[in-house]
C-alpha cells in the first residue's frame, strides 16, 4: 500500500495548494512548410498543424480526467516565422493569421512563434515580421510573438532595441481600449530558448526535431505550504524542504508529458522546471519569499532569498527528469502574482528591485504595467539593461512590458483570467534616448575574467 | 490500473458500504483498505484495481464526486501512477 502520509499530502496538494500543469505544448517545426509563394506555405502550415495538434486538446483533458491533475492550457509553439517567411518576399500578416485560424481550430489557447531572432542583426523576414507584430497582436486573439534582440555569443543588437521600444508602444496603442492586451502576448528575449513551454514566448527552435511535447509545471502554493509547516527551520533546511517539493511537482509534470507523448505519439521534449504563480490566492512566488521571512517581496534580502529559491528548483527538478529545458526556474510576473501586485501597491517593490531580482531567477521583467506616456527610449533602455544581465550571467532574460495607455503610476490595469492586474509602475524619467539612438551592436562578453 | 479512492467526512451509517457499492458498478476490486473514525470523523484509504478501459478512471471518478456531494464527503480518485511517481525516486 502506498504511504497514508504521501497520498493525503498529494491530495492537498492537488486540491488546495493549486498544484498543476500549467501548460502542455506542442513545439512543430514549419521548416517543411517554407516555399516561396506565402499561401502555399500558409496552406502546408495549416495542413501541418492541423495534422499534428487536432487531437492536443482532447488528449490533455482524457489525461486530466483520468490522473485528476489539472492540465490548465494547452498551447502551440512553432519554427520562428521570419525563418518561415522569409524566402515568400514578406507578409507575415497572411502567416500570422493561418496560426490564428489553426489555434482556433486545434482548440488551444495560445500559439506562439510569430517571432524573429535579430540578435546579431535583421535577416530577411525579420524586419517586415516586427513590424507587423503590433496590427497582428491588436487583431488575433491566440498568437504570441517574442523576439530575441541579444545573446551571450553575439551581444546585444541596440537598433533591434530600439525598433522593439517602439512596437511595445504601439501594441499597447492599438489595444488601448482593451488594456492594452496586444504588449502582453509580446516578449523580448536575450538568450531566448529554443524548447520554452511558456506563453507569451515560446517558440519552436530550428535546432528542435520535427515534434514534440513540452511541459510547464507549476506550483508555489506547495512550496509556500510546505514552508509553513517548518516556520523557525534555518535557510539551509529551507533549500531543502523547497527541493524536495520542486522534486514532486516536477515529476507530477514529467508522467503528464511522458502520458501525452504517448498518447499523441510524438517524442517527449523537456519538462521545464518552473514555479510559475496565478493571480489565486496562495499560488505566489512572491508569497514563498514572505514565508521565508521577508516582510513584502522586495524587501532588503528579496534578491537572497530569490536565489537560494530558484536554485534549489533546479536541484530537485533536475532529479525529478533527465530532460529539463525551457525557462527552468521562479517566475516573477508581477500582474499575474498577488503577492507582487500587493508589494507594489505597498510601495515595496520597484522596477529596479525587480531587475535585481531578475539576475538571479528565471525570465526577466514580467507583465509590469508602465505609465502609457513612457517613451520608446526608455522603453528600448530597459530592454537592454535587461538583456544585459542575461548576456553577461549566460542566462535568458526577457521584457514583456505594458505601458498603459492614458493611465499613470498607481493606476490599475485589469487583464483578467491568468494575466491578472497590473498596479502601473514608477519609470525612472531621466533620458536614455542619446544611447539608444547611438544604435550599432554591443559586443559579445568576455568569458573569463569573471568578476 | 489501480487508483486511490480516499474518503474523508462526518461519520454516517453505510459510507463504506455506498462507496464499494460504486466501486462494484464500476468493476473496482478492491485491493486494500484502511480506515479510521477520529472524533466523528472518518477517514478511508482504499486502493482498488481496475479492468483497463478507456476513460473507466474518469467515470469512477465522476461518480464518487456525485456519491461525495449526496452524503457531504470529500471523495478524491486517483491514478496510482502520480503517488508512484512523485513519492519515489
Amino acid at each position: 500500500m502506498i504511504n497514508t502520509a504521501d497520498i493525503l499530502e498529494t491530495i492537498s496538494m492537488l486540491n488546495e495548494e493549486n498544484l498543476d500543469i500549467r501548460t502542455v505544448t506542442m513545439g512543430i517545426s514549419l521548416l517543411d512548410c517554407i516555399s516561396d509563394n506565402a499561401d502555399t506555405a500558409c496552406d502546408k502550415i495549416y495542413d501541418k498543424i492541423m495534422h499534428r495538434a487536432r487531437h492536443l486538446v482532447k488528449v490533455c483533458e482524457g489525461i486530466e480526467r483520468e490522473y485528476s491533475a489539472p492540465i490548465v492550457n494547452k498551447r502551440i509553439s512553432v519554427t520562428p516565422i521570419s525563418v518561415v517567411s522569409a524566402s515568400a518576399g514578406s507578409d507575415p500578416a497572411k502567416y500570422a493569421f493561418t496560426l490564428e485560424k489553426a489555434a482556433k481550430e486545434c482548440g488551444v489557447n495560445f500559439i506562439g512563434g510569430f517571432s524573429a531572432l535579430a540578435q546579431k542583426g535583421y535577416s530577411a523576414g525579420d524586419l517586415e515580421l516586427i513590424e507587423a507584430i503590433p496590427a497582428i497582436l491588436s487583431e488575433t486573439e491566440r498568437v504570441c510573438s517574442s523576439v530575441n534582440i541579444g545573446s551571450t555569443k553575439t551581444g546585444i543588437n541596440l537598433d533591434a532595441c530600439a525598433k522593439m521600444g517602439e512596437i511595445i508602444k504601439q501594441c499597447a496603442k492599438l489595444t488601448a481600449d482593451r488594456n492594452c492586451i496586444g504588449a502582453a502576448k509580446l516578449v523580448v528575449f536575450c538568450n531566448a530558448p529554443e524548447d520554452n513551454p511558456f506563453m507569451a514566448g515560446a517558440f519552436h527552435g530550428v535546432g528542435e526535431p520535427d515534434c514534440i511535447i513540452n511541459v510547464g509545471v507549476s506550483g508555489p502554493g506547495v512550496v509556500s505550504a510546505a514552508l509553513k509547516k517548518q516556520p523557525g527551520a534555518n535557510i539551509t533546511t529551507v533549500a531543502d524542504i523547497i527541493k524536495k517539493t520542486a522534486f514532486k511537482i516536477t515529476r507530477l509534470g514529467f508522467l503528464i508529458g511522458n502520458l501525452a507523448s504517448e498518447r499523441l505519439g510524438i517524442p517527449f521534449g523537456i519538462v521545464d522546471l518552473s514555479l510559475a504563480p496565478t493571480p489565486a490566492v496562495g499560488d505566489s512566488v512572491a508569497g514563498i519569499l514572505e514565508e521565508i521571512g521577508l516582510e513584502k517581496c522586495g524587501a532588503h534580502g528579496s534578491t537572497a532569498a530569490l536565489a537560494l529559491l530558484n536554485d534549489a528548483v533546479k536541484k530537485g527538478g533536475a532529479m525529478a527528469s533527465s530532460h529539463i529545458g525551457g525557462l527552468s526556474g521562479a517566475f516573477i510576473p508581477v500582474s499575474e502574482d498577488a503577492g507582487m501586485i500587493d508589494a507594489v501597491n505597498a510601495g515595496c517593490l520597484s522596477l529596479e528591485k525587480l531587475e535585481a531580482m531578475t539576475a538571479v531567477c528565471s525570465v526577466g521583467l514580467d507583465m509590469i504595467a508602465v505609465p502609457g506616456d513612457i517613451k520608446c527610449e526608455t522603453i528600448a533602455a530597459i530592454i537592454a539593461d535587461e538583456a544585459a544581465i542575461g548576456m553577461i550571467n549566460m542566462k535568458t532574460t526577457a521584457v514583456r512590458i505594458i505601458p498603459a495607455i492614458g493611465k499613470k503610476a498607481g493606476d490599475k490595469l485589469n487583464f483578467g483570467g491568468l494575466l491578472g492586474t497590473g498596479a502601473v509602475m514608477d519609470v525612472n524619467p531621466f533620458s536614455c534616448e542619446r544611447f539608444i539612438r547611438r544604435g550599432g551592436l554591443i559586443p559579445a562578453p568576455v568569458q573569463s575574467l569573471r568578476n | 490500473m489501480k487508483a486511490v479512492v480516499t474518503v474523508i467526512g462526518k461519520d454516517t451509517v453505510g459510507i463504506l458500504a455506498k462507496v464499494s457499492a460504486v466501486c462494484s458498478e464500476h468493476n473496482a476490486n478492491i485491493v486494500e483498505v484502511t480506515q479510521s473514525v477520529l472524533q466523528n470523523m472518518f477517514a478511508m484509504i482504499m486502493l482498488v484495481e481496475m479492468p483497463d478501459v478507456s476513460d473507466g478512471l474518469g467515470f469512477l471518478s465522476d461518480r464518487m464526486k456525485e456519491l461525495g456531494k449526496q452524503n457531504n464527503l470529500q471523495i478524491h480518485v486517483i491514478h496510482e501512477d502520480i503517488f508512484n511517481t512523485m513519492h519515489k525516486i
